[in-house]
This record gives structure tokens, C-alpha cells and sequence, in this order.
């Protein structure tokens, strides 16, 4: 009887211990200027009994480290809304969201649709959208005003003086640029296979017209501020910081449409906090923390009303660089069907092998 | 100006300075061919700065050097015809003995057979004809100094320099390359210019020794002559054994003075070294223990030995045919005699009293 | 316990963490990229056992060509690290005076202080169109418009061999250290000149530390990443570059597997060849200095 006693008040303390031992720690696998800090902190007030860790990272690393431990390791992920379908085919790193834990009624309609359209597997819903950007051009129009659509990039008139990054933003658009739709032929690998060779071509063409590629928005704004280079393939975010220095420099949707991502939010599949993540989930939507959010990444939210909360700087840079034919014109991202990232991969090294032009 | 060729090495009033240091002071001799000669002083007096400077690695502050009669100033190294056998010796570990010997003859230029026999040539010399193609790492130590010295020798150099070759050998190795290095010198009959601090090395082997100390030569001259003869007070001590007193000069008579040491002894010693003394002047006393015979107090008699002092032998320190008494005189200082000892029952004993004699003309006196 | 176990058990003891260290940081992940080098992907999570992935390297010339302009390119920077570093050895080692040569030593390593990025940034500050160099050359009035000496193979060239060199310094001085200056009289006073000295004896008393620094040098530059990705050109690629792109842009971890036990191949062969040609052994040299 009294070791019995004995043995459930032991429980009982233990039991007590292990409340505010239950403090969760939220492991954040995102985009670098996705948690700032400020907004860690005032997250972390809100609910003392959760500690977030943040990993910075992009999204093919997010796959990668996510592939590497079949899903554990982190707790909340932010890959792009093309990046979940088939990386969750192959290598099952996520798990379903549950739905009802977010405050769906927030976001910006279309584009939960969206996102909700791209992530839908066996009837399950996988992610839901966070903020969301594009790629287009960058232009110095001090000096280069007639940059309008990708393929200006390989203008002779900027010979040696534009830059583009050697990724498959690149290849997409300069497939648009050529009249094709490259998201279009996804559905028919062939097809998107002699679209990426004629890309490839032109861009090997184009070789001689580029100064470099550049690897990270650092070496990007450098070649551009300094006048090294007028014209780029560039994230919008970037340019906006640019503008913010020189209002010379804007950001160009390309006549064919900027491409648009969505960051979304993903639990990946043997994350440990669920609860702690739809509280982030939920505590970043809400309005004023998406200013906060906004101001930090130059990315706008997927709320209603996502870019009136943008700082004011950032608002009047979007301003400055889209109409709203622009934003109707915009090519969203198309989920990425397995086999494509090889494509892509082969014909992005063969540009890079390629010893140039002529 | 060229002198005679009879000398094979010259120097003439040869300085080294570094800085305010005075490694080598005005130092000035001639080495006769085909001789051995030795550098002998202790370590620090600039024997092995002045080797450089024959040699070649270091320049002379002033002075000249002349090889074969002709100066080696301002040339370099490589191209005087002076060789060098190493402190520890320098042979190339990565090359065999045979590249090792070959080495110098690839760098005159010589062709391939005239450097194989030229080679074996040498090893014959010095009777080591199948090391040929021995690693370094595979020789003893006497081997291995043989090797060095035919390194150089396959050169046929005007004059050989060795820097304490024989240091890192045990003794007996030693004393055996001494008699080793003595006959190659002759087989070869090149003149050797050797350096050492080790005065029974230098003695055994050389026609002639200069005593070096603090950048100077204090005597230069054959082995018999320093050890019997010295110059100098320095000489005298550093050479050979010797009882050493300092005292005053009491009385002069002719060659002979009589010296009161700080003791308290009375000695007559001849007078040695450069000046004559005045009474009253301090002189340091010399002589050496085989020169002072001694014997039973109860059998000495009254003899007629310049010197006689009474004692009482403190201890008996035996070493065969070199065998030592030490003998506390009435000043209680300690003399030491060689003295026989046969084994048999008239040999002396600890605490036996004895008589010491010995003669003023083996008592050196030097000015101090 | 007898003494004997106490002291095999003492000795296993210190082995362990040696052991472990081989076994689980170093051969274990070995194993495993091994096995994922010789999966083929079928279909989405469905893979078979064979060697697809190393036959598709021999079909595809750019990655055949990405690895021996890697060689080659790392070949030239260990070439040039022994051109320089060898002069900048001998004199630490035998030329300066004890206090200089402490200093010297730290100046070599100042740049291990700062991680790789920020050395790269740092030639980039330099070297691009608008950088020192080029502007103070327009200033000097020697050029009249910029010149880019950045995004090219000379620039990754460079900034290889300025973070390589000191991995040359190091075993050279070590073994030069070792060397009896009487060893250099010795060459000369035998008759050799200056060249002959260096050519006949210094050089074959340093091999050990040459090859070892060599060995030590091209491995790090075959396999480093940060600098010919920053400070290379369009058409600069390296392979290393070529591994993270498979593992990480396009998910084909089976692939960059089989990749990177085709550059480890590579440079062992390399390597191994190194030593066959200069009659080395790694016994008599890497384990000797």
C-alpha cells in the first residue's frame, strides 16, 4: 500500500515536472528573412512555452535535408508550391495538413485555391500558401530602358553587361520569351524536352552576352549597383531593395509575365510539434505580423489585402513595377512533375559547359 | 702578388668581425705542403669561423688568403679547390656512397667512366671497395667518416679542411681513426688543415699545431714544441697535464728564479715565455707530472733535484702504464707524479709519506 | 588481471576513439554513399542494384571534360603552390632568424582566420570591374577603361593557390627544418653551384615534404567548392559544382553519389600516379614528414 502510495505520488511529481518541462521547441526550416527576428521574439511572448529554431535554407536544400532524414529533423518547412507534388511522390517527406487548425479564412482565396489545387494527393491537402513573389527583369533605366522581355537580356547593344542566374527560372523564361509554354508541356515530357533544347540554344547564344551568372542576391546586387551590369534576371525582392538605393534600378515584369511563386507552408512528415506549427502558421497571418513579415522579406502575403500591408518603400517599388495587366498577365509556377529537375539539370549543364558562342 | 708555391695555404693577417665581436683576430700562418696541420683551442676561440673563411662561407673582414699561392678572396666556394670533411660529416642521405663520392666529379663535369673509376679508385684507397652501392643509413660510423673523407679526396683537393670530424665517435672508434686519418693523410699526401679542441687528436696526428684562443694564435709549431716548449702560459696549460701554481718571483739567478707560491711553497723553475721577470713579479709556475719523481720518504736520501717537497700521497689513481699518485704537501695542496706501479709490494700506497722531486729545468715560469 | 591484459586493454582503450572515428565518420558514410551510388531509379521510389549511374558519367562528355578540367586546373594550382611556396619554406626555414620566422609562419596562416567566403568576397572586392585593382590601375592612368579581372579561370587560379599554399608551407619548412645547413656547404664546397645545390640536394632532401605537401594541395583544391563557384566565369565549371547540383537542384542523389566516388577515384589515381612518376612511396614521404 505505501509503495503504492509512494510509487503514484512519484508519478504525480513527475507528472508536475514535466509540464513546464513540455515546453516545445518549434524547428523552422525557411527562407533566410522568412523569420525575423523581432517576430520570433514577439511569437515566443505570446506563447512562453514554445522555443523556435530557425534554419535558413532554399528550396532544393529543404528537399534535400528533408529527403535525407525521410522528414525528421524539423518541424514547419516553406518550400515553394511547386516544389511539394512530386517531391512528396518520390521521396514522402511530408505529412497532410489538417485543415481546420488554420485560419483558412484569411487568405487570399485564389490563391489558397491555387496552392490547395497543386498539393492535393489522394484526396489529402499537403500545403497552404504563406507569401508570394515573382521573378522577372531588373533594369537600370539610366541606361538600358528597353529592357521589356526576357530575351532582351541577350541584346548585343548590353553585350557584356547583363547578368541571369543559371537556374530554371531562366530556361522557363526564355521559353516563354520564344512563344512557347514550357508549363503547358509538362504534361508531355517529349514536347518539354525539345522546348528545353531550343532553349538551351538561345542561351548558349546569349552566352557571350552575359557578364556572369550570378549565384545569390549579394553578388547580384553588387554587379548591379556598381554599374558593372544594366540589365538582370532578378527575384522582385531584390529589386525593390535596389530601388530603395537608386531609383534607377526597377524591377520589369517581362511582357510574356513575371513568374510568380507562392512560399507555402508543409509539415514535413515526422515533424514533432504540429500544434506549435499551425500556431506559427496562424500567429504570421495575422495582420500585423505580416508587416513585419513583409518589411523583413519584401515578399507579400497570402492575405486579403496582402500588399496594402507591404512597408510603405516596398509598396510604392511594386507600384512602380506592376499595373494590374501585369498582375492578371503573371505565369504561375507549375507543380514540377518527377523527371523535369533532370531535364532541366541536364540542360542547364550543357549551357554551362558550353564554351560560348560563335 | 703571388709568393711561393711551396705553401699550399696562406693566411696573412686574416680578421673576422661580427660586430664589436673579434671572432678572429689578425691571424697569420703558412702550411708547408703536404702536411698535417692542426687548429687546436677551445671551443668559442674561432677556429671553426676561420675554417669557414678558407672554405669560403664566411669573408675575411681583412686580410688575405692564398691557396697554391694565389688569394681565394672574393672566390666562391664551389670554386676553390679546398675541401671539406663536416662536423657530422654532411653526406647526402638521399644518395648512396657512390653518388655521394660522384657528386663532386658530376659537378666538374667528368663522364661517366672517368667518374666509375675514379669512384672505386677511391673506395680501394681507403678499403672500402664494396660499399659502392650502400645506403648511408647502412655504414658505422667509422665508415661513414671514411666515406666523407673520400668524398673529398676523389677531388684531389690543395688542402682538405676537417671540422672535428672524429667528435660523435666513441672512444675507441676514436682513437683508431685518429691512426686511421694519419695514414690517409699520408696515402693521400694532401695537406690537411684540421680543427679540433681535443689536444690528444692534435698531438698524435699533426706536423704542426696552432694553439688558438680568443680569435689569436698563441703558438704555432710541432707537437713536441708546444708540449715541451710553449710560449706562453696559456700554451703550457692548455697542452698536455701539468701542476699549475701561481706565486711571486723572490730571487733571479741567471735562467732560474725562485718563486714563493700563493701557499706558501718555494720552487726554482726556469724561466719561460717572452720577458724576464723582476723580484716581486707574479709568475704562474708549470710542470708536468712525469717529470716529478715520487719516492718513499724513508728511501729518498738527500738527492740533488733542485726541487724537493715532502707529502703524504692522498690517493693512488691507477691506469696501467699512465698511472697517477696524488700527494698533499705540507701547504696541503694537491701534486700530481706518474709514477710505475708494477703490482708488486714496493709499489707506493694511499697515506705512504713521500718525497717529490723534480728539476728547474722542466719548471716552466711564465709572466702572469 | 594479469599486467599483459591491463596493458592490452589500455591499449585498446587509446585505439577506440581512433578506431571509432575511421569506422563511423569515415567509412561508414563511405558505405552508404556507395550503396546509394549504385541504386538506378526506375520510377519514383522504386529503385534497382546496378551501375547505371557510373555508365552515364562515361556517356555524358561534360562530365567526363568537368573532371579533367578539374584535374588538370588543380594540377597547375598545386604546381604553382610549390613554385611559390617552396622559395617562401626555404626562407623561413633556413634563411630568417628565429623571431621573423615565428611571424612569417603567422602571416602564412592569417588567411585560415577568415572562412573561405569572406576570402573569396575578399578577391572579388579586388579583382571585379569596379574593384581596387581596376580602379587603381584607371587612377595610375595605365588602363583607360575597367578591366574585369574577376569571373574567370585565372581568378580561381589565384584564389586556390593564395588558400592552398600555406598546406604547401607547412610540410616543407618541416622538412627543410630538418635539413643540416652543413648539408647545402656541403653541395657547394663539393663543387656545386647554385642550381646544382638546389636540383642535387635540396630538392631531393625536401621530396618527402614536396610530396606530401603536393598530395595535401591537390586534394583540397580537386575537392574545395566556394572558391571556383565565386571567383569562376560562366564557363568555369568545376566538379564539385557538379556534385551539388545533382545532389541538391536536381534531387538525383544517386547520381552525385556515384560522382563523388568517381572524384575520389580520380584523385587517388592522380595521386597514385604522382608517386609513381617521382619514385615516392607515401611511406617514405607523407609518413616521414
Amino acid at each position: 500500500m505505501i509503495t503504492r502510495l509512494a510509487i503514484a505520488g512519484l508519478l504525480a511529481a513527475t507528472a508536475i515536472a514535466a509540464v513546464p518541462a513540455q515546453a516545445e521547441t518549434l524547428r523552422l526550416l525557411t527562407w533566410g528573412s522568412y523569420a525575423p527576428d523581432e517576430l520570433v521574439k514577439k511569437f515566443e511572448a505570446k506563447y512562453p512555452d514554445i522555443t523556435v529554431e530557425v534554419t535558413f535554407s532554399n528550396n532544393e536544400e529543404m528537399i534535400a535535408k528533408l529527403r535525407a532524414t525521410g522528414g525528421a529533423g524539423f518541424d514547419l518547412a516553406q518550400p515553394s508550391h511547386d516544389r511539394i507534388f512530386a517531391a512528396q511522390q518520390e521521396y514522402n517527406i511530408y505529412k497532410p495538413l489538417d485543415l481546420s487548425k488554420i485560419e483558412t479564412s484569411k487568405m487570399q482565396s485564389s490563391l489558397l485555391d491555387g496552392v490547395k489545387a497543386n498539393t492535393t494527393i489522394d484526396g489529402e491537402v499537403y500545403a497552404v500558401p504563406h507569401q508570394w513573389g515573382t521573378s522577372g527583369l531588373m533594369t537600370n533605366v539610366s541606361m538600358a530602358p528597353d529592357v521589356k522581355a526576357w530575351g532582351d537580356l541577350c541584346d548585343p547593344a548590353y553585350k557584356g553587361k547583363t547578368s541571369m542566374r543559371l537556374r530554371r527560372t531562366i530556361l522557363l523564361g526564355t521559353a516563354f520569351d520564344m512563344g512557347e509554354d514550357p508549363f503547358a508541356a509538362y504534361a508531355d515530357l517529349d514536347k518539354y524536352q525539345e522546348i528545353l533544347d531550343k532553349v538551351a540554344d538561345k542561351l548558349i547564344t546569349c552566352k557571350d552576352n552575359i557578364k556572369a551568372y550570378w549565384k545569390g542576391g549579394d553578388d547580384l546586387s553588387a554587379m548591379m549597383l556598381s554599374g558593372e551590369i544594366v540589365a538582370s534576371e532578378t527575384w522582385d525582392s531584390t529589386a525593390y531593395k535596389l530601388f530603395g538605393e537608386n531609383p534607377d534600378i526597377v524591377f520589369v515584369p517581362p511582357k510574356t509575365g513575371a513568374l510568380a511563386w507562392i512560399d507555402t507552408f508543409a509539415l514535413p512528415r515526422k515533424g514533432e510539434a504540429d500544434d506549435a506549427a499551425y500556431k506559427w502558421i496562424n500567429f504570421v497571418l495575422e495582420p500585423d505580423n505580416v508587416k513585419m513579415m513583409s518589411a523583413s522579406s519584401g515578399a507579400i502575403a497570402a492575405v486579403e489585402g496582402g500588399k496594402d500591408l507591404l512597408p510603405d518603400d516596398k509598396k510604392a517599388a511594386v507600384n512602380a513595377a506592376f499595373t494590374d495587366a501585369d498582375i492578371d498577365n503573371l505565369k504561375f509556377f507549375a507543380n514540377i512533375p518527377p523527371g523535369v529537375e533532370d531535364m532541366e539539370g541536364k540542360t542547364l549543364e550543357k549551357i554551362k559547359a558550353a564554351t560560348g558562342a560563335e | 702578388m703571388s709568393s711561393t708555391t711551396e705553401n699550399d695555404l696562406e693566411c696573412i693577417q686574416v680578421k673576422k668581425h661580427f660586430g664589436s665581436v673579434r671572432a678572429v683576430d689578425d691571424v697569420s700562418f703558412e702550411i708547408p705542403k703536404g702536411s698535417f696541420f692542426s687548429i687546436l683551442g677551445p671551443s668559442g676561440c674561432g677556429k671553426t669561423t676561420l675554417m669557414r673563411m678558407i672554405a669560403g662561407f664566411e669573408t675575411p673582414s681583412s686580410g688575405d688568403i692564398r691557396i697554391k699561392g694565389n688569394s681565394v678572396i672574393g672566390t666562391p666556394p664551389n670554386r676553390r679547390n679546398v675541401k671539406m670533411v663536416f662536423q657530422h660529416l654532411a653526406l647526402f642521405p638521399m644518395m648512396n656512397v657512390y653518388e655521394n663520392i660522384a657528386y663532386g666529379l658530376r659537378c666538374a663535369g667528368a663522364s661517366k667512366d672517368v667518374i666509375r673509376t675514379k669512384v672505386h679508385d677511391v673506395l680501394e684507397r681507403i678499403s672500402l671497395p664494396d660499399v659502392a652501392n650502400r645506403e648511408i643509413s647502412q655504414l658505422s660510423g667509422g665508415q661513414k667518416q671514411r666515406i666523407a673523407i673520400a668524398r673529398c679526396m676523389v677531388l684531389d683537393p690543395d688542402v682538405l679542411l676537417l671540422d672535428e670530424p672524429l667528435g660523435a665517435l666513441d672512444l675507441k672508434l676514436r682513437e683508431a681513426m685518429k691512426i686511421e686519418l694519419k695514414l690517409l693523410q699520408h696515402q693521400f699526401d694532401t695537406t690537411f688543415v684540421y680543427i679540433t679542441h681535443d689536444q690528444s687528436e692534435a698531438l698524435v696526428m699533426s706536423d704542426n699545431v696552432a694553439i688558438m684562443s680568443e680569435g689569436k694564435f698563441v703558438q704555432i709549431g710541432t707537437p713536441q714544441q708546444l708540449y715541451h716548449d710553449p710560449s706562453a702560459a696559456f700554451v703550457a696549460g692548455f697542452v698536455g697535464d701539468t701542476n699549475r701554481w701561481a706565486g711571486k718571483v723572490t730571487r733571479l739567478e741567471g735562467e732560474t728564479v725562485e718563486v714563493e707560491t700563493g701557499a706558501g711553497l718555494a720552487m726554482r723553475a726556469s724561466i719561460r715565455g717572452a720577458g724576464r721577470p723582476a723580484p716581486g713579479d707574479a709568475v704562474s709556475v708549470f710542470v708536468r707530472p712525469e717529470f716529478i719523481t715520487a719516492t718513499r720518504s724513508a728511501d729518498a736520501g738527500t738527492g740533488q733535484a733542485d726541487n724537493r717537497i715532502d707529502g703524504k700521497i692522498d690517493s693512488i689513481l691507477f691506469n696501467g702504464a699512465n698511472s697517477r699518485v696524488l700527494v698533499r704537501d705540507s701547504a696541503g695542496e694537491l701534486i700530481e707524479a706518474d709514477v710505475v706501479l708494477t703490482g708488486g709490494p714496493e709499489d707506493l700506497k694511499p697515506n705512504d709519506a713521500v718525497t717529490l722531486a723534480w728539476s728547474a729545468a722542466q719548471t716552466m715560469s711564465f709572466a702572469s | 588481471m594479469k599486467q599483459t591484459d591491463i596493458k592490452r586493454l589500455s591499449l585498446y582503450l587509446l585505439f577506440a576513439p581512433f578506431a571509432l572515428w575511421i569506422a563511423l565518420l569515415i567509412i561508414l558514410p563511405h558505405l552508404g554513399m556507395l550503396y546509394i551510388s549504385l541504386r538506378e531509379k526506375v520510377g519514383p521510389r522504386v529503385y534497382e542494384f546496378g551501375f547505371e549511374n557510373y555508365i552515364n558519367f562515361f556517356n555524358e562528355p561534360i562530365y567526363w571534360n568537368t573532371l579533367l578540367r578539374t584535374g588538370s586546373m588543380s594540377l597547375l594550382v598545386t604546381v604553382l603552390a610549390l613554385l611559390l611556396g617552396f622559395p617562401i619554406a626555404y626562407y623561413i626555414a633556413k634563411i630568417a632568424g628565429n623571431r621573423t620566422r615565428g611571424a612569417l609562419f603567422l602571416m602564412c596562416l592569417i588567411p585560415l582566420w577568415v572562412s573561405d567566403l569572406i576570402r573569396a568576397f575578399g578577391w572579388i572586392l579586388l579583382l571585379r570591374e569596379t574593384g581596387v585593382i581596376s580602379s587603381s590601375l584607371q587612377w595610375a592612368g595605365l588602363i583607360d577603361t575597367p578591366i574585369e579581372f574577376l569571373y574567370n579561370d585565372a581568378a580561381v587560379i589565384m584564389g586556390l593557390v593564395y588558400t592552398v599554399i600555406l598546406f604547401m608551407i607547412v610540410p616543407l619548412v618541416s622538412t627543410l627544418d630538418g635539413m643540416d645547413n652543413s648539408m647545402i656547404e656541403a653541395g657547394y664546397n663539393l663543387g656545386g653551384n647554385g642550381p646544382t645545390v638546389l636540383r642535387r640536394i635540396i630538392i631531393p632532401y625536401a621530396m618527402p615534404g614536396i610530396v606530401a605537401g603536393c598530395i595535401v594541395v591537390f586534394m583540397l583544391t580537386a575537392g574545395s567548392y566556394l572558391t571556383p563557384i565565386l571567383l569562376g566565369g560562366k564557363n568555369s565549371s568545376w566538379f564539385t559544382e557538379q556534385i551539388y547540383d545533382q545532389f541538391i537542384t536536381r534531387y538525383n542523389w544517386e547520381a552525385g553519389a556515384a560522382f563523388g566516388f568517381l572524384l575520389l577515384g580520380f584523385t587517388s589515381f592522380v595521386v597514385w600516379a604522382g608517386l609513381r612518376l617521382t619514385g615516392q612511396t607515401l611511406n617514405s614521404t607523407v609518413a616521414k614528414s
